[in-house]
């Protein structure tokens, strides 16, 4: 099972780094994103207010989480995936799919942050806690939007309706991981947001549990 | 649904919960007074709202089990009705809001997760009828009801309890037990959810067996 899962954590990455351009466009799409608030923001005037920066931050993580994972359903033609069908156990697919797409969602929040940290200034003062925070917000992210996707996928594919299935889905997770990271930014005590902390780890896995459970009758279809 | 004695029960109760509620002594408390009624037909409405919800996964889960098209019918006419109890306790819980807090809507945890947790089953609304195929429909319906379900219990039960919340019965507010010193709101609210529940029941039980007569005449009009 697990031997499964790796390899198709590989085979997922192998796939991403040959057609470049869709790791490249969500790249782009992260850094524009960042840019863009820049400038309708701070103006290069620096004073944007600690709060708003958090609430930035996690909105445009939250818009290209669902652009990055969108097409992880999409991307694999039909045959392929008939294909995946008969050689591998629906688990180890779901599995695969949401480690990948965590990696996939940590490095995009890592890159976002680099580029906020450049262009809007590096607020937070105990980035540990924000790192731990990224990373339980990945994971949550992942699980949900791999669910929703391959939902998605099965409903005609189109954007609006990932969209519309993902937000309500993804906002009990986003409202923990936007106080845990504004208590990281003002540098405040770990006491005060272990109980937050704790929240989220078990959302995450509830998430992680519903899907695993569900994934099959989705993938039979 | 030949049993009709609990539609019966339900008439009687509404009715109670109507008379009673409307009628009866309730506690003289500043800022509330007369408001504490909508106990009777605010807070019911969440209750009922659940309780069609879990009755609604329940068949979700029986459906994804057996793939019988009966299951999925009573599970996405519990989800109507629940939407319905729904925006009707959003409804009423506003208009609560503008005589105790001066204002429709606040931003509290417990109104933003019920407006979430509406956004949701919106959404699976959207989701069903964007799928052509109707076995297709039932069982990914299914799968994002239940996983909505799953997500939407942390939302209105253990989120709101995390922040502090102007709502009666959270964030040190006290809820209602506080003022039920001699147990009189209690002989009208517990029956109250009782029938309001009853009739979303009653209500979806009617809607599925519109739905099960329309799929039996289209497939005598294709037989043929």
């Amino acid at each position: 099972m697990w031997k499964e899962v790796a390899i198709l954590i590989r085979k997922e990455i192998t796939l991403e780094w040959r057609q470049k351009y869709a790791l490249n466009g969500i790249l782009l799409y992260i850094v524009s994103a960042v840019f863009i608030t820049y400038l309708s923001f701070g103006m290069g005037q620096g004073n944007l207010a600690v709060t708003t920066w958090n609430a930035l931050y996690w909105i445009i993580l939250l818009f290209s989480a669902i652009n990055a994972v969108a097409k992880s359903f999409i991307q694999e033609h039909q045959g392929r995936l008939l294909y995946y069908y008969m050689i591998a156990s629906p688990e180890a697919i779901l599995l695969a799919k949401v480690a990948y797409n965590a990696m996939l969602t940590l490095f995009l929040s890592l890159l976002g942050f680099l580029v906020f940290g450049i262009v809007m200034g590096n607020p937070v003062q105990d980035t540990l806690l924000f790192l731990v925070n990224l990373i339980l917000g990945a994971i949550g992210f992942s699980a949900s939007l791999t669910l929703v996707s391959s939902i998605a996928s099965k409903a005609g594919n189109n954007g609006t309706l990932m969209a519309i299935l993902s937000f309500p889905v993804l906002i009990p997770i986003l409202l923990m991981a936007i106080r845990v990271s504004k208590n990281s930014i003002d540098g405040l005590d770990y006491s005060v947001s272990l109980d937050k902390l704790l929240t989220l780890l078990a959302i995450d896995a509830i998430v992680l549990a519903v899907g695993y459970i569900l994934f099959p009758y989705l993938w039979k279809s | 649904m030949r049993a009709y004695w609990w539609k019966l029960l339900a008439i009687l109760l509404l009715a109670y919960t109507l008379v009673a509620g409307l009628l009866m002594d309730v506690p003289r408390l500043p800022i509330l007074n007369e408001t504490i009624r909508a106990l009777f037909f605010h807070v019911t409405m969440w209750f009922g709202m659940i309780i069609l919800l879990v009755i609604a996964v329940v068949y979700a889960i029986k459906y994804l089990r057996s793939g019988d098209l009966n299951h999925d019918d009573m599970a996405v006419e519990c989800t109507n009705g629940a939407v319905l109890f729904g925006v009707l306790g959003i409804v009423t819980g506003s208009l609560w809001a503008r005589f105790t807090w001066g204002d429709f809507w606040t931003n509290d945890p417990k109104l933003n997760g019920a407006a979430i947790g509406l956004l949701m089953y919106f959404a699976y609304l959207i989701l069903r009828n964007s799928i052509q195929d109707i076995y297709q429909r039932a069982r990914i319906s299914a799968v994002y009801s239940i996983f909505a379900f799953a997500v939407f219990i942390p939302l209105i039960f253990i989120l709101p309890r995390l922040t502090d919340s102007l709502h009666p019965g959270s964030g040190g507010n006290p809820g209602f037990n506080a003022y039920d010193l001699d147990s009189n709101l209690r002989k009208v609210f517990y029956p109250a959810i009782v029938g309001w529940a009853l009739l979303g029941v009653w209500i979806a039980s009617i809607r599925v067996r519109l739905r099960r007569l329309s799929r039996k005449l289209e497939d005598k009009l294709i037989n043929q």
